[in-house]
């Protein structure tokens, strides 16, 4: 056997005091790192194997089990760091691509921690959401350009098709392929029940979640899967995939082995092949082209449906959601280089793009200073975490957000950042069945529901503190942020003053 | 009257809901105490094949054919659920003949033993219920 | 409404909750010879072998149960005769009951069979009834010297044995037919619960009868004598139908009844041990004298005299017994192609016909039992469930998911 370079990240430590062997670990590590011998009479743990996914850690039910990172060290070098020289490792071993999934994990600013939210004192009183009515039902959508009246003078209405959303957060594109059928059920189920969306993703819609088409988001994407008459029109609005904040510039690769027959049916590809979506919308070049396809979209669905069109953010985002605007499209989506994936390459992850705080900050300034800032909503996702990131995207300028990665950590995700592998302990990024059945949707539902009313909560405390009683005022309203460790130029960019200012 | 059901598609085969079991008739105040290098013999049992798995217990019968079974009279029906008077018990196994779902069993002191859906210990609820991480055995009124 | 119920065990509990299921108002009035509270007869074996005591035995309800189900029990009372026409049972105690609705739950008596001799055996008794065990115990005393004959080598006559060996010098058990529990199992299977009880001191004489008793001494057919000092006659019980003789009804080897425990006579109706009725299986009448089938059967017949409509027709043999630690459960007919498997200590032995599992027979290994059972009484298809898995061991996952959905869900069996 060649000499295996690289030592394992995690260790298990098993508290022999504690273990009652009941091999709860072992029967629930799909990566097969416990076991129970028979000669020594109690569990054994092989750490190579271990991902951290923290299964076996959350159903010992002694708490026998704790999974840390290993101190096992190579000589430190601030520059060749133990991460670099593995990766070195692991190429030179495998030849290939490193994978990686979920979103960016690199030591990059997060400007959401930089950003101070205001209060009121004094002048201007603040409001108590439990006495006062707080409003954060948002519409997503263009907004008419003027007032049209008919020849008697009676109002005409010219209210382009909207979204109407209960809380101002939506669940962000996971395609099913990428995320298992209970996963899109809680997804479905939580959405339909807190008046918002989900979106489907690049999969197609499984026939057993047409039923909750009225919160569904249907997406087209560059390998077109699963997408027809009835696809398009079974959702309450269209989104045109261009780019995902994980993986800018690239496309997507569901292998073979997670086509089965549920997958093939929905994605319309024959059972066990590789599903490739290509970098580029191969009919798209230009924004003339988009506007092709957004008219398309709205032709198919008799403009009833918004048409959404999803960009990552990367470093001319401005120019390019400028253009998305006067493509017809009624909502812009940007994704941040933060926002997860099923499966990236490590470098593109970990090095394209630019973080959503400044792309939002950047497209919402200059489609204000065009002028067209009413003609679409701008929803942003790549890793808001909690209200407060909430309330400074939508102060930003944001109309709504998009959560996945916090999503699924409410289904139970613990960031182990192995989606690629297919063996999700959670039940959640597999499609295997005896994994997929992990996830019961009537919890999955459950904890998503509580996690939005939640920072439902939050958010109605904050804007109440703010004196704000709805999100319209809240959107774009800069003054309510103050920067706090930030240079000029990034408080230029983000257009907020220093704290103390 | 609340009952322990079972729905197999949520189950894991974990085997949980037989540890808690065990533990919760116990007697101990932890599982540690309770289950450390301890062979269980749980009135809640995992039958498992390929990806299937499920747990059996006592169904808690309207028309319970263990009862009717009994010589002795150690099972009987307590507003609505069954539970057995180990005192009573000579261990015939008329009941382990009658029960369509061979939900009693004989404990580790060859005793018969039987789900009563944790009422007579501390937890006054079903423990096997509790420690399902996936809502696979719940209880509640049908 | 007035019920009265003649008889003192599992029939006649059954017949009182049968009644008290449906109707919680009327007058329910228990004739009983003997003295004691509800208890469970098979359980005298244990009470001699000290695995349960008087007090626990006569604690098969509780003590105010009589009072809680709204029963008037006349105990240590016979009843002589029925007249039918006018509704009336008269009593040893000279009293004349009138009644609405009757239950015969007289049970069975030890038969005896004509022995020369038998007058003078000075110690001797049969083993059915608390006072049989009270009788036997004082009989053998303390001092484990007294030598016992069994004659009956079937489950009576094992389990008193059983019972007695903390007590007995030494038993011997003769029987007629030539393996032991005869009615219960083949040859096979009978062989191997021999071995254990003669490992644990018994002696059998098997294939021969008493041909006479002189004192202390039984002459076998076989030519042997055996000395010893307290006979116990557990050959087997008839049916006790006098009573019924009294009233008209109808009767074979045992009170005719149908499958809603009704006689040949309206407002009368018999359960248990008393009765026969018919085999769905063969379309004849049998006696079914096991003690689920009483309790079932008295329940049959109390809804029914209380107006419902119940009906007991999944009565099938079934013995779940044991000797010495060997657990023995037996149910069905054994009429159909055998599959034997055996692993260590235990033995198998399933019957099958036309896509049904007829009967079956566990030593040792008894775990779940009651699935095979089930199987025999609901007379499932066996080309519905995989046959092949549950043969290897009793269990659920032999069915289908529908199936088990429902039985796991909350559909009761």
């Amino acid at each position: 056997m060649a000499i295996d370079f690289l030592y394992p990240q995690y260790e298990v430590i098993r508290n022999p005091q504690r273990c009652i062997s009941c091999r709860a670990c072992e029967r629930q590590c799909a990566n097969g790192v416990h076991h129970y011998d028979v000669d020594f009479g109690c569990m054994m743990s092989d750490e190579s194997k271990c991902v951290a996914c923290h299964r076996c850690v959350s159903l010992c039910p002694t708490r026998a089990l704790k999974i840390v990172k290993t101190d096992h060290t190579f000589k430190e070098n601030a520059n060749w760091t133990g991460k670099a020289i593995s990766e070195v490792y692991r190429q030179a071993g495998t030849g290939g691509v490193l994978l990686s999934s979920m979103g960016n994990p690199e030591p990059y600013p997060i400007y959401w921690d930089k950003l101070l939210i205001n209060a009121s004192q004094v002048t201007n009183p603040s409001i108590d959401p439990l006495r006062e009515p707080m409003e954060t039902r948002t519409t997503l959508g263009a907004k008419p350009q003027a007032i049209e009246r008919d020849k008697d003078g009676n109002l005409v209405d010219n209210m382009p098709p909207q979204l109407t959303l209960n809380i101002p957060v939506m669940f962000s594109a996971m395609s099913y392929g990428s995320i298992s059928y209970n996963a899109h059920a809680s997804l479905a189920r939580a959405a339909t029940a807190l008046g918002t969306y989900y979106n489907t993703g690049e999969g197609g819609l499984h026939q057993d979640f047409y039923q909750y088409g009225p919160h569904t988001i249907v997406q087209v994407a560059s390998g077109r899967f699963g997408v027809h008459p009835d696809y398009l029109n079974a959702g309450a609005a269209v989104e045109i995939k261009m780019g995902q904040g994980a993986k800018p510039g690239i496309g997507g690769h569901l292998p073979g082995i997670k086509v089965g027959a549920d997958i093939s049916r929905t994605r319309m590809i024959p059972e066990g092949t590789d599903a490739i979506s290509p970098a580029p919308h191969h009919d798209i070049y230009s924004i003339e082209d988009l506007r092709q396809l957004v008219y398309s979209i709205k032709e198919a669905t008799h403009y009833k449906k918004p048409v959404i069109v999803k960009i990552a953010a990367v470093h001319n985002v401005a120019a390019i959601a400028s253009g998305i605007a006067r493509s017809g499209a009624d909502i812009i989506a940007i994704d941040g280089f933060r926002g997860g994936t099923g499966a990236a390459p490590t470098r593109i992850r970990d090095n394209v793009g630019i973080p959503i705080e400044l792309a939002l900050a950047a497209v919402d300034q200059r489609l204000r200073e065009e002028g067209i800032r009413d003609r679409v909503s701008i929803v942003i996702g790549g890793s808001v975490r909690n209200s407060a990131d909430l309330v400074k995207a939508i102060a930003l300028g944001a109309d709504a957000v998009y959560i996945a990665t916090a999503a699924l950590l409410a289904l139970g995700c613990h960031l182990c950042r192995s989606c690629q592998t297919g063996k999700c302990n959670w039940g959640i990024a597999t499609q295997r069945p005896e994994l997929v059945k992990r996830l019961n949707p009537d919890i999955g539902e459950k904890r998503l529901i509580n996690l939005l009313t939640s920072w439902d909560h939050e958010l109605k405390e904050m804007m109440g503190g703010m004196g704000i009683n709805s999100i319209e005022a809240l959107r774009g309203n800069r003054l309510m942020l103050r920067g706090i460790g930030l240079t000029q130029k990034e408080l230029d960019i983000l257009g907020v003053k220093h704290a103390g200012e | 009257m609340k009952k322990v059901y079972v729905n197999e598609k949520w189950c894991l085969g974990c085997h949980l809901c037989e540890y808690y079991c065990a533990f919760a008739n116990s007697g101990k105040s932890s599982m540690i105490k309770a289950l450390k290098d301890h062979h269980i013999v749980p009135r809640i049992r995992i039958e498992e094949r390929g990806n299937i798995s499920f747990a059996v217990s006592c169904r808690h019968c309207t028309d319970p054919l263990c009862v009717k079974s009994c010589i002795s009279g150690a099972l009987s029906i307590v507003d609505g659920a069954v539970f057995i008077d180990s005192d009573k018990c000579v261990g015939c196994c008329s009941c382990i003949m009658s029960c369509p779902y061979g939900a009693l069993s004989h404990n580790e002191n060859g005793v018969i033993q039987k789900c009563e859906l944790c009422q007579k210990n501390e937890f006054g609820v079903p423990l096997c219920v509790q420690g399902c991480p996936n809502k696979a055995i719940v209880y509640e009124e049908r | 409404m007035r019920y009265v119920i003649i008889g003192g065990s599992a029939a006649a509990v059954g017949c009182i909750e049968g009644i008290r299921a449906l109707d919680k108002e009327g007058e329910i009035t228990l004739v009983s010879s003997e003295p004691y509270a509800f208890y469970g007869r098979p359980l005298i074996s244990y009470l001699l072998e000290g695995k349960t005591t008087q007090e626990k035995l006569l604690r098969y309800r509780p003590a105010d149960y009589e009072e809680k189900k709204g029963v008037h029990a006349l105990r240590g009372v016979r009843a002589e005769a029925i007249d039918a026409a006018a509704h009336t049972v008269s009593l040893s105690s000279g009293e004349t009951l009138p009644y609405d609705k009757l239950c015969l739950a007289v049970g069975s008596s030890p038969f005896v069979p004509p022995t020369q001799g038998y007058d003078t055996v000075p110690a001797k008794n049969c083993f059915t009834t608390l006072d049989d065990a009270l009788a036997l115990q004082a009989m053998l005393g303390q001092d484990k010297a007294k030598r016992v004959l069994i004659v009956g080598a079937g489950l009576i006559g094992l389990k008193c044995a059983e019972g007695i060996l903390p007590l007995a010098a030494s038993i011997d058990v003769v029987d007629l037919a030539p393996r032991i529990l005869s009615t219960v199992l083949p040859q096979e299977p009978a062989a191997i619960v021999q071995k254990h009880i003669e490992r644990a001191g018994v002696r059998f004489h098997l294939g021969q009868s008493v041909t006479r008793f002189e004192r202390n001494v039984a002459h076998l057919s076989g030519g042997d004598t055996l000395a010893f000092d307290v006979l116990v006659m557990a050959v087997g019980v008839r049916a006790n139908t006098q009573l019924a003789q009294t009233a008209g009804l109808a009767l074979e080897r045992g009170i005719v009844v149908d499958e809603g425990c009704r006689t040949s006579e309206a407002d009368i109706f018999a359960a248990g041990d008393c009765t026969v009725s018919l085999d769905p299986d063969t379309g004849k009448r049998r006696a079914l004298a096991i003690w689920p089938n009483a309790s079932m059967q008295g329940d049959t017949a109390g809804r029914n005299m209380a107006g419902g409509h119940a009906v007991h027709d999944k009565g099938i043999p079934m013995n779940a017994t044991g000797f010495m630690g060997l657990h023995l459960i037996s149910a069905g007919s054994y009429d159909g192609e055998p599959l034997l498997s055996r692993k260590g200590d235990s033995y198998k032995l399933l019957y099958t016909r036309d896509d049904r599992l007829v009967g079956f027979i566990l030593l040792g290994d008894i775990d779940r039992a009651g699935i095979y059972t089930a199987l025999v009484r609901e007379r499932t298809p066996l080309s519905t469930i995989d046959f092949e898995l549950i043969r290897e061991t009793p269990q659920l996952m032999a069915f289908s998911a529908t199936e088990r959905a429902m039985k796991l869900g909350g559909g009761a069996l």
